[in-house]
């Protein structure tokens, strides 16, 4: 559903939030608690404080990330691309760098939490994700004609009477939120939201929001808990979800670039 | 009325309007004339809010741009800009139909309905109306965005080269279209025209930009003249007339 969200904000279909450098940064700030605190320290971590933190810390790095998108006149979407891409590395570097220093164990600890898993879900956590991530889709749903006139560009809504601005910014906001409660909770799922998005518009064909964002949400549940199943029965709980996810992802991604569906 | 008060505008170190200034008259057909870069689509963008007004002051109907809400002027004013390239993929019916989203905001009801569908027979779009825009010629695709403006009934039509990649059957057909539009239902309409005699055979008020002022304005008659032509585009051209109106012979 973020993914829906951005793609409108972004007039674009192949963005996703992942690619401007989101899960990168979660993976920085996994390994900088890591490093910081040392395996027991990370493991002490009491989960809710964490989870809220971490979503805080997401929420206010996205904003100032997608911030860039309204930057100046808001339509300068290469900009806005590049600065996620380069902020993605260099957040991917910092996190390296710190990974380097670490020793060997601690960075087994990094990688387990920087794979998203659905088996190891903290169950604590869950209401207050679900509880974030109910607002975030409710919000979404209410503003459903809105994004409608929002996708058209700031060209024709600003003529027909959006406040495109406040518009596109409210719309990041609950991106930002929606992708953290999801990130902190499993970890960064990277090409997941594309996959659904890409689904949702090719199995809806309706440019209406008030029919795709729930679409977007029906289809992401049943792949996560048909991918799931498929992974405890078939492949034993062998290497993790989120590999598959992002393989079938990637092959998906390559695609709808090569049959021209992106446009 | 909109007025236009001491306005510029410029983009970096370029400056595109230089203290701009004139009054656009209601229920009458205003064109904007000049060559490229003239700054005639800032103009109408300054007015249509798409721009960040710098310097100066614009209002339509009394309603000062930059401080009216956005809806309250959607109601008064219809925009159609020159860069119509849009994300969603979206049907001729469904792109009018957002036309009539400043009157419903998202809850059409019967009335909106029926002003989709006129609007699509006014352009002759009705037997495209279940095509997807990317399946259309630039033609047919500028009807339908004209048809998407005429659908939001305002009082003031904008339009920024409305005649870009139609036909002369339908440029014409466009421009008694509007013609009428001002006569019989009082409308007032602006455009950005790059053909000349477009705007002397349709237009009542002419205003000619160049390098970001305002060179002349006022009827058809008083301001194509070979000597204004001359001063806005740079050639000599010979002006004849035509059933009373005056006829530019640019071309030969």
């Amino acid at each position: 559903m973020a993914t829906v969200l951005f793609q409108t904000v972004a007039a674009n279909r192949i963005l996703t939030p992942s690619i401007m450098g989101f899960d990168a940064l979660y993976v920085l700030m996994q390994t900088a608690l890591v490093a910081g605190l040392g395996i027991t320290g990370f493991a002490l971590l009491p989960a809710g404080p964490k989870f809220l933190i971490e979503v805080t810390a997401l929420v206010a790095a996205s904003l100032m990330l997608f911030g860039t998108l309204l930057g100046r006149g808001g339509q300068d979407i290469v900009r806005t691309i590049l600065t996620g891409v380069i902020f993605g590395i260099l957040f991917r570097s910092l996190a390296g760098f710190l990974a380097r220093l670490l020793d060997p164990n601690e960075y087994a600890v990094v990688q387990q939490a920087s794979f998203a898993s659905f088996s190891r879900v903290n169950a604590e956590l869950l209401p207050w994700a679900a509880g974030l991530a109910g607002i975030g889709i409710a919000g979404a749903i209410r503003l459903a004609p809105r994004l409608d006139v929002l996708a058209l560009g700031r060209r024709i809504s600003v003529p027909l009477g959006l406040a495109h601005e406040r518009m596109a910014l409210l719309t990041l906001g609950l991106v930002a939120v929606l992708v953290s409660a999801s990130t902190a909770l499993v970890g960064p799922v990277g090409f997941f939201g594309l996959i659904v998005a890409g689904l949702a518009h090719g199995l809806t064909r309706d440019p209406r929001h008030a029919v795709l964002l729930p679409a977007a949400a029906m289809i992401a549940g049943v792949l996560l808990v048909g991918g799931q199943t498929l992974f405890e029965r078939l492949l034993g709980l062998q290497s993790t979800l989120s590999v598959v996810v992002e393989f079938a992802g990637g092959m998906f991604f390559l695609w709808l670039l090569l049959k021209g569906r992106i446009r | 009325m909109i007025e236009i008060e001491a306005v510029s505008h410029r983009i970096g170190q370029v400056t595109i309007l230089d203290h701009v200034g004139t009054r656009l008259p209601r229920g009458a057909m205003t064109a904007l004339i000049g060559p490229n870069g003239a700054g005639k689509s800032t103009l109408l963008n300054l007015v249509a809010r798409l721009l960040p007004l710098q310097e100066g002051r614009i209002a339509v109907e009394g309603l000062d741009v930059t401080r009216t809400p956005s809806r309250a002027l959607a109601l008064r004013m219809a925009v159609l800009g020159q860069d119509t390239a849009i994300g969603s993929r979206l049907r001729v019916r469904e792109l009018v139909g957002f036309g009539r989203w400043p009157h419903h905001q998202g809850r059409p009801d019967p009335a909106d309905a029926a002003a989709v569908l006129a609007a699509l027979d006014a352009f002759g779009l009705t037997p495209l109306g279940a095509r997807f825009l990317d399946e259309l010629s630039g033609g047919q695709r500028q009807r339908a965005f004209v048809a998407m403006t005429f659908a939001q009934a305002t009082d003031w039509l904008l339009l920024d080269e409305p005649l870009n990649n139609l036909d002369m059957a339908h440029a014409r057909a466009l421009m008694a279209r509007l013609h009428s539009l001002v006569r019989e239902e009082g409308k007032s309409v602006v455009l950005v025209v790059h053909e000349v005699n477009y705007a002397a055979a349709w237009a009542d008020h002419i205003v000619a930009l160049r390098d970001g002022r305002i060179v002349a304005e006022g009827p058809p008659a008083e301001v194509l003249t070979p000597a204004i032509l001359c001063d806005i585009y740079g050639m000599e051209m010979a002006v004849t007339e035509h059933a009373g109106r005056p006829l530019v012979l640019h071309h030969i």
